[in-house]
């Protein structure tokens, strides 16, 4: 009943601004179309000029509003991010003074020169100076932004240094596996081909290559330390991906048979995020940025920024996978298996953020 | 006396070529109104088919709008609409995802490529360059005809069990290669693809006659240099679509092949479902050159005829000649010239080679140069002018105030060092919407206003002509542009809901408010259409053959042309299509020799 009421009064106002139309173009027939078409104009040139004065308004008001939202006033989560947001400052005072020239030059001259019997329009065809002005000009403030733009790309798209954490990250639908070298600082080769998730080998680890031996497996939950480059292995096992990180101002895809990598040195640990940002809950999550089936949007990953002391404290308490795997060669085989906390089973956020 | 009758007087009289089209006139309703060789008829028909897939398109966008406003509500009534893809009235995430597919599909495609550019293309060529139809006629019924085939095709794919494509308008491999990847990937997703290839032979026959139809048509005395804008802006488009269209056909078919042949042209490596697929070393990353490669000049075959639109309507109700008439055309060149060698900048998160992309950022960024230019060319014409607000006037202002809004966030994302953190995010989908997609519209929009009159022999009602301006235009703006706000903040597209993150939680409030502006830009979208079909019956007729003083050939045609275009003798040409307020003239129509004291230009 309620829809039959909302649909009707869509329809009441349809025929209501319909018959308003169809008066007014009465009236305008008979007051003459060249008089009522005068008076539009200066109707409408009132509206283009009032558009521009809200408008500007409505920006301001805008920012206002949302600008705390962004991720500016709490500043990037990694060193590297820092020239973005530097070279974000610089987009928008180059781009936003030409946004406010043209678009106040558009609307206040489509208000002045709006028709007038007085005026006579201004035969003007071309002017070569101005032209090359306003060619050359956006030609070399693009320059600009161009050397900008590639300084900084080239920085963090150039190798990682030599110190890095390695940590790999695999995607498939819908949710993340993180795998650590372990103490060799080496990950084991894989073989999509031997992926066996019923024997403790979603990954398709070639447990033949004794570098694989001592690699930690963790699902879901990433931990790293702060200050620390870490460098990340990606890869996935099905669609495309992308790893998102929008507090360290990072991603990249994660595309089956063709692994990529980032790399990132984290600023804060995520209890100093929490501070920062006022927001007791905060957690690095891990965003999939590119569309991969019907779970796209609840594929989350999270990343635990914390000091080398919690950080070694945390990996002694896990186990290798390929003991895991093979609870049988565990030279530390205790007469109680420890309970399984590391698969990939997906652990809920509360426990993430303690 | 009707125009056929008119033709028919003249039919002994003269002896040109396009004369042989004027014999069979005998017409029944089928030849007339469906297999019409007409080239205005084609067009109308190209119109009303994009139209009909512009207000589905845009439905599809109020339907997943209400599920990003309000995510914790139900719409029973959905449940009437959509069955199973909306049990108890909550849209379905697998759904969810093919109304996104589906709306950038049908926008893209079938809007604002086939009924902006098919359109016009159709309906201006001719009439502006002075030709009595397109090169052939024929080819040209059949364009229309493979849209028509290909639109029935991806209607079908609505209503099959497993749903439409649901991969995204880009259909990246694997996802859309693999049926146990998605639901919309299953025959969904060949239907998306066959129905795309027998668009793109739509796009070609009817580029290669646009393209003919400019070079060899023109009447006498139409150089290149004297046509009108809008003839540079869609031949330059036919151009685009002919050399790109083709490598989407080829990575369209070799998706075709890995989906249902076995073939790993995009696939290797991959496990879905437990499940080892034997394919290996092939790139999913290729099908992404190849559809980039058609995709980014997509774009501008959106944008050039909107462009071309822009500035013939702008000069004539200011008035004025456009401003640096060969710099446009230099400037429509250099875009686009430059739209075939930036399509990586879509894939500067895809593990591309970082010094291969620094050339795609300069590129890239090199394109604001002739963007800039038309800006400020645009800001020149209206510059003293005497500006009349007519509503495809007020159309081509606000183009040119959204192309510059969107524009200039164009510079933002080729900019690979920030494309890193904007990449797929709200500020992507801002940008896009408000420099392609609503500008696109505002172009077309122009032009409907502007042309019907022409087309129709009528005028639409003005007072809904402008209140449907100030709705979009304000409504628009509302929309998009606290979208960069979601965008800087990492808010990813395509997400179904956003409650379960805590980076992005907080804009749900803004969320519901955009969806409220888009369910009422939409309403004001249908005033249009209402206004457009009740004006083609009983809209005011048009008494005079310019009504808009233009100085353009088109207007020199009978006010309801027939088929052939003008009555007698094709007029010649004898000056270029801007001189208004000349030597104290308001306008000189093309048609008038040069006289012998004119001042020079």
């Amino acid at each position: 009943m309620n829809d039959f009421f909302l649909i009707a009064i869509v329809v009441m106002v349809f025929l209501l601004i319909f018959q308003i139309a169809k008066a007014s173009e009465y009236v305008s027939v008979l007051k003459g179309e060249e008089k009522s078409r005068k008076q539009t104009n200066r109707i409408n040139g009132f509206f283009l000029i009032a558009f521009l004065i809200f408008g500007l308004i409505g920006a301001w008001w805008c920012n206002h509003l949302y600008y705390g939202k962004t991720l500016f006033p709490q500043g990037s989560a990694s060193l590297e991010g820092e020239n973005i947001d530097t070279m974000l400052w610089i987009s928008i005072a180059v781009c936003g003074v030409v946004f406010l020239i043209t678009q106040v030059l558009l609307f206040w001259f489509s208000f002045k020169y709006q028709e007038s019997d007085t005026r006579k329009a201004f035969y003007f065809t071309h002017n070569n100076k101005l032209e090359l002005l306003w060619t050359g000009v956006p030609a070399i403030v693009l320059t600009v932004l161009v050397v900008f733009g590639l300084k900084y790309w080239f920085k963090f798209t150039g190798d990682a240094p030599k110190d890095s954490q390695v940590i790999e990250i695999t995607g498939h639908q819908f949710d993340w596996e993180f795998r650590y070298p372990g103490k060799d600082g080496v990950l084991g080769k894989k073989n999509y081909k031997l992926t066996d998730a019923a024997n403790r080998n979603p990954l398709g680890v070639d447990w033949a290559d004794d570098a694989s031996h001592d690699d930690i497996h963790v699902g879901h939950i990433m931990h790293a330390v702060v200050g620390k480059p870490i460098k990340l292995v990606i890869n996935s096992q099905d669609v495309i991906h992308d790893v998102g990180l929008p507090h360290f101002r990072m991603k990249m895809d994660a595309v089956p048979g063709i692994p990529t990598t980032l790399w990132f040195t984290p600023k804060w640990t995520t209890e100093e995020m929490k501070v920062r940002t006022g927001n007791t809950n905060f957690v690095y999550e891990i965003s999939c940025d590119q569309i991969c089936g019907k779970g796209h949007f609840s594929m989350k990953g999270i990343i635990i920024i914390e000091s080398q002391q919690e950080f070694d404290k945390w990996i002694a308490g896990e186990k290798p996978e390929y003991y895991k795997a093979f609870p049988d060669r565990d030279p530390n085989r205790g007469p109680v298996p420890k309970t399984d906390s590391t698969s990939t089973a997906v652990k809920p956020v509360a426990m993430a953020t303690k | 006396m009707s125009n056929e009758a008119i033709l028919h007087d003249h039919q002994t009289g003269t002896h040109d070529l396009g004369h042989a089209h004027e014999h069979h006139h005998h017409e029944t309703f089928i030849t007339k109104y469906v297999f019409s060789q007409d080239h205005k008829m084609i067009a109308k028909q190209f119109l009303i088919t994009g139209m009909v897939w512009a207000i589905i398109g845009g439905l599809f966008s109020v339907i997943f709008r209400l599920q990003l406003g309000y995510p914790e509500s139900t719409f029973p009534w959905l449940e009437d609409f959509l069955g199973h893809w909306a049990k108890g009235g909550k849209l379905d995430p697998e759904f969810y995802y093919s109304l996104v597919t589906m709306h950038g599909t049908v926008l893209v495609f079938f809007v604002l490529t086939a009924g902006l550019s098919g359109t016009f293309s159709n309906f201006l060529i001719p009439l502006q360059v002075g030709a009595r139809d397109m090169a052939s006629p024929f080819l040209n019924m059949l364009s229309y005809w493979f849209f028509f085939t290909a639109s029935v095709v991806m209607m079908a794919s609505l209503f099959v069990q497993t749903g439409p494509a649901s991969g995204g308008w880009t259909i990246y491999p694997p996802l859309s290669a693999l049926g146990e990847a998605s639901e919309g990937s299953k025959i969904g997703m060949d239907l998306w693809l066959i129905s795309m290839s027998l668009f793109i032979i739509n796009a070609l026959l009817g580029g290669l006659n646009y393209i003919t139809t400019v070079l060899n048509m023109r009447t006498k005395g139409m150089s290149m240099t004297r046509m009108p804008l809008t003839m540079w802006a869609f031949f330059f488009t036919a151009i685009l679509g002919v050399l790109s269209f083709p490598v989407l056909l080829s990575g369209s078919i070799l998706l075709l092949f890995d989906r249902n042949l076995g073939t790993s042209f995009y696939l290797s490596d991959i496990v879905i479902n437990g499940k080892i697929l034997p394919n290996e070393g092939g790139s999913p990353i290729l099908f992404q050159h190849l559809f980039w490669f058609l995709g980014h000049p997509e774009v501008y075959i959106i944008i050039l005829p909107a462009m071309g639109i822009a500035s013939e309507v702008m000069s004539i109700n200011s008035r004025k000649p456009i401003f640096g008439y060969m710099a446009m055309v230099g400037s429509l060149f250099a875009i686009t010239a430059l739209a075939f060698v930036v399509w990586a900048h879509h894939m500067f998160v895809t593990g591309l080679n970082p010094f291969l992309g620094s050339f795609f950022v300069l590129l890239t960024l090199l394109i604001a140069v002739p963007s800039a230019i038309k800006v400020f060319n645009w800001l020149t014409t209206l510059w003293r002018g005497n500006i009349r607000f007519s509503p495809g006037m007020l159309f081509a202002i606000g183009f040119v105030s959204l192309f510059i809004s969107g524009g200039l966030t164009g510079v933002f994302l080729g900019n690979s060092a920030l494309d890193i953190h904007l990449h797929d995010t709200y500020f992507i989908i801002a940008h896009f919407h408000i420099v392609m997609g609503v500008a696109g519209m505002f172009g077309m929009f122009a032009g409907l206003y502007h042309w019907f009159p022409k087309m129709y022999g009528r005028y639409l009602n003005n007072t809904l002509a402008y209140i449907h301006f100030w709705v979009t235009m304000v409504g628009s703006y509302l929309i998009f542009w606290p979208m960069h706000y979601e965008g800087l903040a990492g808010m990813p597209r395509r997400y179904y809901d956003f409650t379960n993150w805590e980076s992005f939680k907080m804009f749900a409030g803004l969320n519901q408010f955009i969806s409220f502006v888009s369910i009422i830009v939409f309403a004001a979208q249908l005033l249009f259409v209402f206004n457009f079909f009740y004006s083609i019956f009983k809209g005011r007729k048009v008494t005079t053959l310019n009504p808009w003083g233009a100085a353009s050939l088109e207007w020199s045609t009978p006010i309801r042309p027939g088929h052939g275009n003008w009555p007698g003798e094709i007029p010649e040409v004898h000056r270029w299509a801007y001189d208004y307020g000349k030597d104290g003239r308001d306008f000189i129509p093309q048609t008038e020799p040069v006289g012998e004291d004119e001042s020079k230009h």
